[in-house]
């Protein structure tokens, strides 16, 4: 690997760790359902950036770049089949709190 | 590193929209938060040489998504102002602990000396272009898409739908 | 040719919604049934010229032509597809329900046999998720509070699975520059990047873990199973959480990995560790379809044990385990189905003594059990013990003894049902109910026939379809 790369890749160890922190402690943390779907936004966006990285530290951008569109369309379709859920859930308790969803018994 | 200072200062602005995106207090302020992440994101896609999927997380992810969220919110208000007042205190005791880990994982990880000691593939002369790629290579992967699509169009409907009698709720 | 599975069911389900009118939709049930009969005749029959693999159009080298285990997934997916459609056909009750119904499982086919096709590690993402949406609005499709909860868990849960799934193919882009098996395997056996290798490999096989519901991430199985309509619930049971968890990870640590010593101990551990919770989880659930919920956890810890013991003869055992839990676990859930229709409830302790008025019903769950149980001479008799005899001839000897233990645990939990749900005295309260209705029951035969088939028959089968699998190790 070239000494630029080689900055470059450093560069991303720190931050892209703090992104996934930043995500993960967001789906952790929050008793908002719809502030769940926001870590996983979060988390994906973290990811996408990981994969356009590789694309650039390999040279194969055109790889990178369809695996981030269909990466992108898929992640579209989930967050609306999730937003649906919500909207559903909040139909029946008129309320948007994770703690309503503990009546199934573990 | 003076070459990389955009980079660095992009980077930081990632990190510090996302965290913005967690710890604000009003769902509509962390969506705008996570729509200002897509748009730094699309300039560090953007400068890794994708122009293609810059354009496509700005459009679809600072675009679409944050549509659907904000449409969301706005059909699922909450109660009152009150409640939304002491949920907001309340809320802000559980997350101050973010960016005390960000700031120290950052400084940890920006100060030790990781080994890079793998070799990324060989960057290869003949590159494909695009439109080859995506259309011959990811034929499969398409038809995935075109798949899902079809899923997430079921979804929408069948969890959208409203029906004309009410439904006994039981279970 | 198989790629036709996945091109086919687009264009049905494509030409069922087009907007000419509504008398497309009672074709919906005929047109799944239909590509479900597909699936298994194309298994059993095959044509020749189908098996060679010959050059797929839709693209050369992302499509893997289809090896023995494959051959067994379609196979399950096929019969469990048929009996699904045809018991939530009849469980679900408003006609656009229905329709929504029928479309979905003809998608998540489509999802499941990419799956099984695919021979990149990107494609079978995009192919999870479809399974993944699907069954999601598939579970929800109720919207009472517990589906959607439930729903709602398996959506989270899978999505975090996803997100450690992706950023292990992010690495395996940057160590090799593409996706496919092929290149991950590259960098997984050889040259200087394998600690990295093997953690992106890690990372993928936690998701798939997450996504298989084995224990420690088995959190969303149980919800989801219970909540899910009855007739969901067989269709996830009975083939999608095998699908896009246990085949994936056979696949991921035959293709990709290999079982150098990390994997082998994860897989023998985690599965161990499933096989014992689930069947002890079992035991104290007073809930029919949570019961069998443990139990199917219990059951995947089984093949993922026999996995790791990377021995041929616990890989075939494995597999055929994967059949057999398909046939016999979709026919508890329908007989769970016949009783909460019958009586409204799925309380064990409030049921009791439904044999002599649900004889079918009955007598199919005590088939079903002692299957799983693994009983001679039905066909579960055979895959634990193929699984044993793997586990103790690969020196596992810790691990045969503790399989042993658990299906004693197992016939253990399913008499305590079969006692509780069937045999005793039958209450006050239920001395109206009726058997079942018919699609309830006949399907119900029809799996139970093909357990004790496959039982008896087991020496044809050993030769034609669970032998070959062991190529798989190769």
């Amino acid at each position: 690997m070239t000494t630029n790369s080689v900055q470059l890749l450093r560069l991303y160890i720190v931050f892209l760790p703090l992104l996934f922190i930043a995500g993960f402690y967001c789906i952790v943390t929050t008793r908002n359902l719809i502030r769940t779907l926001l870590g996983l936004e979060i988390l994906t966006k973290a990811v996408t950036l990981m994969l356009a990285l590789a694309g650039y530290l390999t040279g194969k951008t055109a790889l990178s770049q369809a695996l981030i569109i269909t990466l992108i369309v898929v992640e579209v379709v989930v967050i609306a089949v999730a937003a649906g859920l919500v909207l559903n859930i909040f139909k029946h308790y008129n309320s948007l709190d994770t703690r309503n969803l503990r009546s199934l018994k573990g | 590193m003076n070459m990389y200072s955009l980079d660095i200062l992009l980077l930081v602005a990632l990190v510090a929209a996302a965290v913005w995106t967690v710890l604000r207090g009003s769902l509509l302020r962390a969506v705008i938060a996570l729509a200002l992440t897509s748009i730094v994101l699309t300039g560090i896609i953007f400068r890794l040489g994708s122009p293609i999927a810059a354009v496509f997380e700005l459009s679809v992810c600072a675009g679409l998504i944050t549509v659907i969220f904000m449409s969301t919110i706005s059909l699922t208000k909450p109660l009152s102002h009150k409640e939304t007042l002491e949920y907001t205190s309340s809320r802000m005791k559980r997350f101050w602990l973010l960016p005390i880990i960000i700031a120290a994982v950052g400084a940890s990880l920006a100060l030790a000396v990781i080994p890079i000691n793998f070799n990324t593939a060989a960057v290869q002369e003949t590159a494909r272009s695009f439109r080859n790629v995506l259309w011959e290579d990811r034929r499969f992967d398409l038809v995935g898409q075109i798949i899902i699509i079809l899923a997430g169009v079921f979804g929408v409907v069948v969890l959208f739908r409203h029906h004309s009698k009410d439904e006994p709720e039981d279970k | 040719m198989a790629w036709l599975f996945i091109l086919i069911p687009i264009l049905a389900v494509i030409a069922l919604n087009l907007p000419f009118g509504v008398s497309y939709r009672k074709l919906a049930y005929p047109a799944a049934l239909l590509l479900a009969v597909s699936q298994v005749l194309f298994v059993l029959l095959p044509p020749e010229t189908v098996l060679a693999s010959g050059a797929c159009p839709l693209c050369p080298f992302l499509f893997r032509s289809l090896d023995a285990l494959g051959k067994i997934m379609i196979l399950s997916i096929g019969i469990v597809a048929f009996c699904s459609v045809i018991a939530g056909w009849h469980l679900t009750e408003r006609a656009e329900r229905k329709f929504d119904f029928a479309n979905l499982i003809i998608l998540a086919m489509a999802g499941m046999n990419g799956i099984i096709l695919s021979g990149d590690l990107f494609t079978l993402y995009v192919f999870l998720e479809i399974v993944a949406v699907a069954s999601f609005i598939l579970i929800a499709m109720d919207k009472n509070k517990s589906s959607l909860e439930g729903a709602f868990k398996y959506l989270i849960l899978s999505a975090v699975a996803t997100i450690l799934m992706l950023s292990s193919i992010a690495m395996i882009v940057m160590l090799t520059g593409g996706t496919t098996f092929a290149d991950a395997a590259m960098v997984m056996r050889s040259g200087s990047n394998v600690p990295l290798g093997l953690f992106a490999a890690g990372l993928f096989l936690t998701g798939l873990l997450i996504k298989g519901g084995l224990v420690p991430f088995h959190g969303w199985l149980p919800d989801a199973y219970t909540a899910a309509p009855n007739g969901v619930s067989i269709f996830l049971a009975g083939i999608v959480t095998k699908t896009t968890g246990i085949y994936t990870i056979i696949k991921l640590v035959t293709a990709v990995t290999g079982f150098s010593g990390p994997v082998q101990k994860i897989l023998l551990l985690f599965g161990a560790l499933s096989a014992v919770a689930g069947a002890f989880g079992a035991l104290s659930q007073k809930n029919f379809k949570r019961m069998l919920a443990y139990s199917s956890i219990s059951q995947m810890g089984y093949i993922v044990l026999a996995l790791g013991a990377a021995n041929p003869i616990a890989i075939m055992g494995a597999a055929f385990h994967l059949f057999n839990h398909a046939i016999f676990k979709s026919q508890l859930f329908i007989n769970a189905a016949a009783v909460e229709e019958s009586t409204q409830t799925l309380d064990m302790d409030r049921l009791g003594g439904l044999a002599e008025k649900m004889p079918v019903t009955g007598a199919t769950s005590l088939i079903a059990f002692l299957s799983t149980a693994g009983i001679p001479p039905l066909a579960g008799f055979w895959s634990k013990l193929l699984i044993i005899i793997g586990l103790w001839v690969a020196g596992f000897r810790v691990y045969a003894v503790i399989a042993v233990l658990t299906s004693v645990v197992t016939l253990a939990y399913f008499l305590s049902m079969q006692r509780r749900v069937f045999f005793g005295k039958l209450s006050a309260e239920l001395s109206h109910i009726t058997e079942a209705n018919g699609p309830l029951t006949y399907t119900a035969v029809l799996l139970a026939i093909i357990t004790i088939g496959a039982g008896i028959f087991f020496p044809f089968i050993l030769n034609n379809l669970i032998i070959p699998v062991k190529a798989i190790l190769g």
